[in-house]
């Protein structure tokens, strides 16, 4: 069977017109993700990893923007949809999982209420249904005693218990598309484990696609089939998760992979760190947003900002080495 | 070599309400015994509420322990006056804009130690000993009169390095000093560790929850589980021979950044959540959690042994675990 295309973005700019000047958020990002496929999208924080997922599910909050680019998903154009439309798809089509499910529950609803909320809204199943529906959904997360659970407040459950409910609500529809954004940042190693063995089989029973937006490259090592990785509004490479790993090529892509120690290295080297600083986003460098951090930089790194290079089927790169190289070789341009 | 800090069943509880007949309390350090050799890294880990922070902040006698002992350099010092020990013993805090004053320049946060230790006999004296401190952690003196919200998360936790370093220390307890930076940023100030370690000679309590970590910086790792040390063993040792369940569930629930070795890695998935430190399990703690668990480890506690030189372990099923 051929996988469909179910997640077309292509050259998205968006911006954040904030008092202090525009900020580029997001600079000519291009995804394409398939059905049932798991995409990563790595990065460090304010690199738009957020800005992207978000983008999505169309919640791009004054004083953001979307400058240019388009967004297909699932049959939509979500960049042309009004919020009426929106909120009809959101919850629906396409859900999502916050960082911090501290906060992101509302304290004052049970759980059980913020469930059938979400059914009762995009379904026309009778509240006793969605009830029924509601324990299912917990039941298929791994919480025991649903019943009871549904009488609860979020204060009374533990973050990888709300993180579980999170995710109920998230898949109360059976969405095409799950964004998990840091689903697993504010929980404990083992508890972390829980909630992503618990999420792949999910996708796997459902079916669906997930976006794992996350900074750590040992989750996306694990989960995912293809990767993005960005640097400051931009995807620096993109790539299948072996090729990212094994045969990084952006500076940027091998520096992240050269600084993080890993428990199963027996002897002890020393860490490469990537020197210096995060882009300032309100004052980013005229080229390629990585030069001033990069240690191969040329001139022309610091002037322009170079073109994807495509590496292989599916591998794809910008950095000004890798055109050198394609030129050296005589074409293979993108 | 020579022991530097050994604490001895050190126990720190705090009140959580309860009746006078009946006071709560919970239990964030319980009986816990190590030491730490002159010079060496030892690393605690486990998950949040296990009480390596507690164990971290009672040892420099920020919280009064409850009861145990703790020596410093041979000497007892659980009840004595602590300002000359603060000279030796310092700690970097987990978050970098928290535990910072913002209405103090960097320079008077630096400085504000070599005041109180009455290190530096005039301003000129005092002026240079902060630069010194800056410049030693990367920063440089032009940084001194400005106010922590100038700052990037890496720069501040240099920040946070500089003003433990102000004194001259012995002996810092780092207290998840990078969880709270990006990733780019956290290989940069753990080889500021470890560089600084070299240099002068420090010695560290490297308190984390990203065994990763830990294991790259430490001689020796101890896991904690509700209060309790389970394990304790040089860091090779730990990540790749562990023996308690909790360590073994641990080590295979962090995910490695290698797609064949996490393809290929099998998962202890633990059940559940960790239980309540106010009404702890009884015997072992983890046991309500481990699938080795027996009649004996809800009745008695496991004793804190060593099971191979320089290897403890707290746990009374170990010819059972495969």
């Amino acid at each position: 069977m051929m996988s469909e295309l179910l997640l077309d973005i292509k050259n998205l700019r968006l911006s954040f017109f904030t008092p202090a000047g525009e900020v580029k958020a997001l600079n000519d990002v291009s995804i394409k993700l398939d059905e049932g496929d798991v995409l990563g999208i790595v990065g460090e924080s304010g690199s738009g990893k957020s800005v992207t997922a978000y983008s999505v599910m169309g919640l791009t909050a004054y004083p953001g923007r979307i400058v240019d680019g388009t967004i297909d998903f699932n049959g939509h154009r979500i960049n042309e949809m009004t919020e009426g439309d929106m909120r009809k798809i959101r919850g629906n089509e396409v859900s999502i999982i916050f960082q911090d499910p501290m906060t992101s529950l509302n304290p004052v609803y049970t759980i059980g209420n913020q469930i059938t909320e979400v059914i009762l809204l995009h379904t026309n199943k009778t509240k006793k249904e969605a009830n029924d529906r509601a324990v299912e959904l917990l039941r298929l997360v791994g919480i025991n005693e649903p019943e009871k659970r549904l009488k609860q407040y979020p204060h009374e459950l533990s973050g990888g218990m709300r993180q579980r409910v999170m995710i109920a609500i998230a898949l109360a529809c059976e969405p095409k598309l799950l964004i998990a954004d840091e689903p697993t940042t504010a929980l404990d190693v083992t508890i972390q484990a829980q909630i992503l063995e618990l999420m792949i089989e999910l996708k796997n029973k459902i079916g669906m696609s997930i976006i794992m937006i996350t900074h750590d490259l040992g989750i996306v090592a694990n989960m995912c089939k293809k990767i993005a990785v960005m640097y400051a509004g931009k995807i620096v490479e993109y790539g299948s998760t072996d090729e990212i790993f094994y045969n990084p090529k952006h500076e940027y892509t091998k520096g992240l992979l050269r600084s993080i120690p890993k428990l199963t290295e027996k002897e002890h080297k020393k860490l490469v760190p990537i020197e210096g600083t995060p882009v300032d986003m309100l004052n980013p460098p005229a080229g390629c947003p990585f030069a001033p951090r990069c240690e191969s930089c040329m001139k022309i790194c610091m002037k322009a900002m170079p073109e994807y290079t495509a590496l292989s089927e599916g591998h794809y790169s910008a950095c000004w080495l890798l055109q050198k190289e394609a030129v050296m070789q005589g074409g293979g341009r993108s | 070599m020579s022991k530097l800090v050994e604490v001895k069943n050190l126990k720190q509880y705090f009140n959580a309400g309860g009746s006078i007949l009946h006071p709560l309390h919970v239990k964030a350090v319980d009986d816990v015994s190590f030491h730490i050799d002159k010079g060496e890294t030892l690393g605690l880990v486990g998950e949040s509420g296990c009480g390596k922070t507690t164990t971290g902040r009672t040892l420099l006698r920020l919280y009064e322990p409850t009861s145990g002992e703790i020596h410093y350099d041979g000497k007892d010092i659980t009840k004595v006056n602590m300002l000359p020990y603060r000279r030796k013993m310092q700690i970097v805090f987990q978050d970098p804009y928290a535990s910072l004053d913002p209405r103090m320049t960097v320079g008077d946060i630096v400085g504000e130690a070599i005041d109180i230790h009455k290190l530096a006999s005039n301003r000129n004296e005092r002026k240079d000993r902060i630069i010194a401190m800056l410049e030693r952690v990367g920063l440089n003196s032009e940084h001194a009169n400005r106010y922590p919200h100038e700052f990037s998360g890496g720069q501040r936790q240099r920040i946070g390095i500089a003003r433990a370093l102000a004194v001259d220390p012995e002996f810092i307890v780092c207290d998840e000093p990078i969880s709270a930076l990006d990733v780019s940023i956290q290989a940069q100030v753990v080889n500021m560790f470890e560089e600084l370690q070299q240099q002068l000679g420090l010695t560290y309590l490297f308190i984390a929850h990203d065994l990763n970590v830990v294991k790259h910086i430490s001689n020796r790792i101890g896991v904690m589980y509700l209060g309790k040390l389970v394990e304790l063993a040089e860091s090779n040792e730990l990540a790749f021979h562990s023996l308690h369940p909790y360590t073994k569930s641990l080590i295979s629930a962090i995910p490695i950044a290698d797609p064949v070795t996490s393809r290929e890695k099998k998962r202890i998935v633990l059940q559940g959540d960790v239980p309540s430190p106010l009404n702890p399990p009884s015997g072992c703690r983890f046991r309500t959690r481990c699938r080795y668990a027996t009649e004996l480890c809800a009745q008695k506690e496991p004793e804190f042994k060593e099971v191979m030189p320089g290897h403890y372990v707290a746990c009374h099923n170990l010819d059972k675990i495969d």
